[in-house]
């Protein structure tokens, strides 16, 4: 009997002690913090799991695109009953990237890809800049009306373009020449509109002061606006930077002469010569995207403040 | 007399900044459009002398042509990848934001495949997709050794029925961990933590946190990613077709620009493709306006 009254009293205290909360049912912010300690431990271990699942799966085809190339071309083909040798070469076969170096000139579309990429970034962030604040901070007849032709074309699809530029090209004897990879890519809307928008975030004073200075308004630019707007001059750099290292569809229009390929378009050329050869396409294939790797864990934090940036405005 | 002298002086310079980006839009960027306007009235195969109009022609043979229509159900499936990849690119971004040790390593490596996206990588996810030797099937045959049956991996980029599923599921691979992610996460640290105590002093649970406050918080990152990646959607497809599958098999991963450019720069049917590519345009403009709409006045770029 006694032991009946112990337990019903025990369950007694225990719900006092330990009340089931319903739903709907508040609770101080000291408890709600505690639970959300509690909560955090088990949500951090669960986010590893996932993260590191996830992170594998991304860098899986990198790290096999990598062990392809050093394989013997055989290897390729070869089915083993061990699976890590489908990661781990038997033999590591270095003399890949030496073959793939030479049976195309890999080393001239690296120049023309560098040369290239560096004319286009160069010459899209200066004359956007330049652009940009004109229609930023300079009153001028008709505008208005000129930054609605800009915003109104960036809407418009490449593909729409393409072919008219094409056929400019064409007329004007550019084909096939590296004027005709560079030029069309450098005046975009886009990098104008960008920096525009950000330089009308300045504050004006400095500009004022340097103008009863009797600075012109070459020095306003150089020496003020510029300084300022690093970050966004860096965030165009960057973004052009990449496009234009990794554009394959114009070129490949436009250019017909192997020895002045880039090298998304020279690797494109290398698989229609050797397309059975992936010992070779792989170790080409490193060889393009270590550059812009390297590039890339460098300018990381840049590379993701920029992207915040244009999708905080937006 | 002297402020109008410095109003000259100001439009002088301001055309001097203007001139070179100036130029160059007219001559590739505004002229062009109107030229391709007016290409798609005519009949031109780039080699004879000169454009023959053809008036509206080419868009009714458009609107005929049963290639187009199929070209343009293949761009639109392939974007089932867009809500699969945005998705996966939300968890992510919600496991980031748990405040963890290494997430610069993280982030690294879920941004390897934006970075390097482009010729390299396609040539790699061909290898990776073939049939015989490729990584993927041979993983399927292994795991199919495990569990002691023998099983053959689908044909993938040489089989009508799974070369989509394969683009797609390269196209998941290649962005669930870029630009959205980023954007993502930025949203959700954008989130205010009070709406978050709030919420749990009335009790609620993680899941009721995550559809009360959390997904209405970052709807307007989630619709800005969905219509910036359903126009690029629309315009996307050409390396991956050119380099992996060259359209085919039977023409089931031919995409509207790849159409377009076979049309342009391989038959030399010029007043053809700039129908398509207007169109096209269309299309992009309709959704444009669409996000107009949504964000009212608030302008984007990306």
């Amino acid at each position: 009997m006694q032991s009946v009254a112990e337990t019903v009293m025990k369950q007694q205290e225990e719900q006092t002690l330990k009340p089931v909360k319903p739903k709907g049912t508040r609770l101080s912010l000291e408890q709600v913090r505690r639970r959300q300690r509690r909560q955090a431990f088990f949500n951090s271990s669960g986010a590893y799991l996932l993260l590191l699942v996830g992170a594998v799966t991304m860098i899986g085809p990198f790290l096999w695109m990598v062990s392809t190339s050093l394989k013997e071309p055989g290897a390729v083909f070869s089915y083993s009953k061990d699976w890590w040798r489908e990661w781990i070469p038997t033999t590591f076969v270095w003399q890949n990237y030496v073959k793939a170096w030479k049976v195309v000139p890999f080393g001239l579309f690296y120049l023309n890809s560098i040369f290239v990429t560096v004319c286009i970034t160069f010459g899209q962030v200066a004359t956007s800049a330049m652009a940009a604040y004109a229609f930023a901070r300079l009153k001028f007849p008709g505008r208005d009306k000129i930054f609605f032709g800009y915003l109104a074309t960036m809407m418009v699809p490449a593909a729409v373009t393409m072919i008219p530029v094409f056929i400019l090209l064409e007329k004007f004897g550019w084909i096939d020449t590296y004027k005709a990879m560079i030029l069309p890519a450098v005046f975009t809307a886009y990098g104008t509109f960008m920096l525009r928008q950000f330089f009308l975030t300045l504050p004006k004073d400095l500009e004022d002061a340097a103008k009863i200075d009797g600075c012109s308004y070459l020095g306003i630019f150089w020496r003020i606006i510029l300084p300022l707007s690093k970050p966004a001059l860096a965030t165009l750099t960057t973004f052009t930077f990449m496009g234009s290292w990794m554009s394959f569809m114009w070129p490949l229009i436009v250019m017909n002469t192997h020895e002045k390929f880039t090298l998304p378009i020279g690797l494109a050329y290398f698989q229609s010569l050797h397309g059975t050869d992936w010992t070779l396409l792989m170790a080409g294939s490193v060889m393009m995207i270590l550059p812009i790797l390297i590039v890339f864990i460098f300018c990381q934090r840049f590379f993701v403040e920029g992207i915040k940036l244009s999708g905080i405005k937006g | 007399m002297n402020h109008s002298k410095n109003q000259t002086k100001e439009a002088i310079a301001a055309y001097g900044f203007l001139l070179p980006n100036l130029t160059g839009f007219l001559v590739f960027t505004s002229i062009p459009v109107l030229a391709s306007l007016v290409l798609s009235f005519t009949k031109w195969d780039a080699l004879s002398s000169a454009p023959q109009f053809v008036g509206l022609d080419n868009f009714i043979v458009l609107f005929k042509d049963p290639f187009f229509w199929k070209y343009c159900w293949n761009t639109v499936y392939l974007m089932i990848s867009i809500p699969i990849g945005m998705a996966g690119s939300l968890i992510l971004a919600l496991a980031m934001n748990q405040k963890l040790k290494g997430i610069v390593f993280f982030r690294t490596i879920y941004f390897l495949p934006t970075i390097c996206s482009g010729v390299a990588i396609y040539m790699l996810w061909k290898l990776i997709y073939n049939p015989d030797f490729g990584l993927l099937n041979s993983m399927i045959a292994k795991f199919g050794e495990i569990i002691g049956l023998t099983i053959r991996g689908p044909y993938w980029l040489h089989d009508e029925a799974w070369s989509k599923p394969a683009l797609i599921i390269m196209g998941v691979w290649q962005t669930v961990g870029g630009y959205n992610m980023i954007l993502y996460l930025a949203a959700l640290q954008g989130v205010p933590r009070d709406l978050y105590d709030a919420a749990e002093v009335d009790g609620a649970n993680a899941w009721q946190k995550f559809w009360a406050v959390t997904w209405p918080q970052i709807s307007p990152t989630t619709f800005f990613i969905a219509i910036m990646s359903i126009i690029g959607g629309f315009q996307a497809g050409f390396d991956p077709a050119y380099i992996m599958t060259g359209g085919g098999p039977n023409g089931s991963t031919t995409t509207i620009i790849y159409y377009l450019f076979n049309n342009a720069f391989k038959w030399h049917h010029m007043g053809y493709a700039a129908a398509i590519a207007w169109v096209l345009f269309v299309i992009v403009f309709i959704f444009t306006l669409a996000q107009w709409r949504i964000f009212g006045k608030q302008v984007h770029y990306y």
